[in-house]
């Protein structure tokens, strides 16, 4: 039985791991496709495996339906990093690969951030920072209102928790008794012109998150099977839960990784064709 | 809602905000998906016994506007109908951008009613006066915005607005002992203007207690053997281009009264139509001189900002040849 358990995480972690590349894939071709109008690389690469592990194993959800009613909800709150939704929204087979070419053209439905378009699984807008989480609240309040069982993810940068209201809604959600609110941090420790320590500070965040109320967690946001674990523990909690990734901002590829330039950057033919062999 | 006398003398003495309290109690046997939200707020907003009555359609974001916007937009996203309500400026300026990326921009329906705008809480200064807010909402695309004349019409707005499919804002002005402009109930509908008083010389279009006001006003240039047509303009966004064209068409002068700044309110946005068309007589514009005053009694910064019918009859006459 046991043995039969551990065969079947390992299949679990593998087809993971396999939708990040995929995800990975896709950040590239329309990151590429966007040209000189650039997109935000680094902050989506940082993302890649806890966006795969949500979409391709953890939330509930319908492939066929992506407004199905029992669906767990998915909420980018830093949604610059929308390379990276988009591309799982790809995988899950929401939006074709065709229409990822459309990223940043004009009149497009994929934005430099996230707008609201059920049709493609994007259940909200997002782009300016701090707005999520509270959003999230009510979310997670009516699914309780409504004794669903599902959950509702949300995905915070790092540097998007300079902004105050994301505290007004961390101070929040305790007070809500919110279980089924997960607030999972990006924590790459950059932000747009330079390293958190260097522009805000928001070190200690698991002391900040659980000062809260909220029931925190950190992990290695690029380490699958790790989290996978935490949120197999995660299960018993009565408080809303945080989980500080910690993760690499433009992980995946030697140029980008833990360099700010990749904030928003234009993907060159050269650099492109490196990057694809890097992902082999 | 029952509408009798009674009722609405009640409501006078009140104040439109209390007046929000019991409307929102009586809304909420008949709408099932309906959902407070408040700011520490539900004692000003009169809505303690909505609060005890009603405690599963009912949220208190403790004093946090920002995410009381974002909380509402995702209770909305998942088919509830929500009303947030906090003091005006808190409710509007505080939590702007929530407002225009929530409902406007991802278009999340929300009825918004800020208490006590406009000059009423005069004596607490002007962090809690509101003179902004129909101007900066105004510029929001896909909000409605309405200002009651009387409590009455804060009853039928609320209804209105909550069972509309839009976003609105319920800009409440006026205080306690509000003075009463519709005797009976009478037929509301958001965007369509009701002329409560005709004349052949001018048109005075007003919204919130300044209705009132403006009536007053047409009444003693009635002395001056100045004929005033009176509006209630009370929804503001979309206003009613019939009504200003009808106006233009007929009067000499055009007079726009509002507990607002002159800039980006009712006034603003009743030149903005006039200005499209060929003919039309000139505005006058009576409102907040696009300054912050120092603070006083509601009656004494009615006084100081040119807005009680005395001043708003020599205003009228300094302009009027």
């Amino acid at each position: 039985m046991e043995e039969c358990k551990l065969q079947s995480k390992a299949e679990d972690i593998k087809k993971i791991i396999n939708f990040s590349t995929e995800v990975r894939k896709n950040i590239l071709e329309m990151a590429f496709e966007a040209g000189a109008s650039s997109s935000h690389f680094g902050g989506a690469l940082s993302i890649v495996e806890i966006i795969s592990f949500l979409f391709s194993y953890k939330m509930k959800i319908n492939k066929n339906n992506p407004q199905w009613e029992e669906r767990d909800r998915f909420i980018l709150s830093k949604g610059h990093a929308c390379l990276a939704y988009y591309g799982a929204l790809c995988e899950v087979g929401y939006i074709k690969k065709s229409k990822l070419k459309t990223f940043e053209k004009d009149n497009s439905d994929l934005l430099g951030h996230p707008v609201i378009n059920r049709k493609l699984g994007i259940d909200f807008s997002n782009g300016s920072l701090g707005m999520g989480l509270s959003i999230g609240i009510g979310v997670a309040i009516s699914l309780k209102k409504k004794k669903k069982l599902n959950d509702v993810f949300v995905v915070l940068g790092d540097g998007e928790c300079n902004e105050g209201s994301v505290w007004e809604a961390a101070m929040a959600a305790p007070n809500l008794n919110l279980p089924n609110l997960y607030a999972i941090i990006d924590k790459n420790n950059f932000q747009q012109t330079g390293s958190n320590k260097e522009i805000m500070d928001t070190e200690n965040l698991i002391k900040k998150w659980s000062s809260f109320g909220w029931d925190t967690i950190d992990v290695d946001g690029h380490n699958v099977e790790k989290i996978y674990d935490i949120f197999e523990k995660k299960k018993s909690s009565t408080k809303p839960k945080a989980i500080i990734a910690n993760t690499i901002k433009g992980k995946g590829f030697s140029f980008s990784e833990n360099n700010n330039d990749w904030h928003h950057a234009v993907l060159s033919k050269t650099l492109y064709e490196q990057a694809k062999k890097e992902l082999i | 809602m029952i509408i009798n006398e009674r009722n609405i003398k009640v409501w006078s003495t009140i104040g439109s905000r209390a007046t929000f309290g019991i409307a929102t109690l009586e809304l909420a046997k008949e709408i099932e998906n309906l959902m407070v939200l408040t700011c520490d707020v539900s004692t000003s907003a009169g809505l303690d016994r909505y609060r005890k009555n009603y405690p599963d359609k009912y949220v208190d974001l403790g004093i946090a506007e920002q995410n009381m916007i974002g909380v509402a937009a995702g209770l909305s996203s998942e088919g509830y109908n929500v009303i947030t309500t906090t003091f005006a400026p808190f409710q509007t300026i505080r939590c702007c951008e929530q407002i225009k990326v929530n409902i406007g921009y991802m278009r999340q329906k929300i009825c918004m009613v800020g208490i006590a705008s406009g000059l009423a809480l005069g004596t607490l200064g002007f962090t809690h006066c509101c003179i902004e807010d129909v101007g900066i909402l105004r510029t929001i695309p896909g909000i409605k915005i309405i200002s009651p004349a009387d409590s009455l019409e804060t009853v039928k707005a609320l209804e209105a607005a909550v069972k509309s499919e839009d976003s609105t804002y319920i800009r409440l002005t006026g205080s306690s002992n509000n003075p009463i402009v519709y005797k009976e109930d009478y037929k509301f509908e958001i965007g369509k203007s009701i002329q409560l008083k005709d004349g052949n010389d001018i048109t005075i279009f007003s919204a919130g207690a300044m209705v009132f006001n403006s009536l007053e006003a047409a009444e003693k240039l009635e002395k001056n053997n100045i004929s005033c047509r009176v509006v209630n303009m009370h929804t503001i966004k979309p206003v009613d281009f019939e009504a200003i064209e009808k106006a233009c068409s007929s009067s000499k002068l055009i007079v726009s009264v509002e507990e607002h700044n002159v800039i980006g309110g009712l006034g603003s946005a009743i030149a903005e139509h006039k200005s499209k068309l060929v003919k039309s007589p000139k505005q006058l514009m009576i409102g907040v001189n696009d300054t912050y005053s120092k603070g006083g009694s509601y009656k004494f910064l009615q006084e100081k900002h040119g807005l009680t019918a005395d001043k708003i009859v020599d205003n009228i006459l300094n302009n009027f040849n």
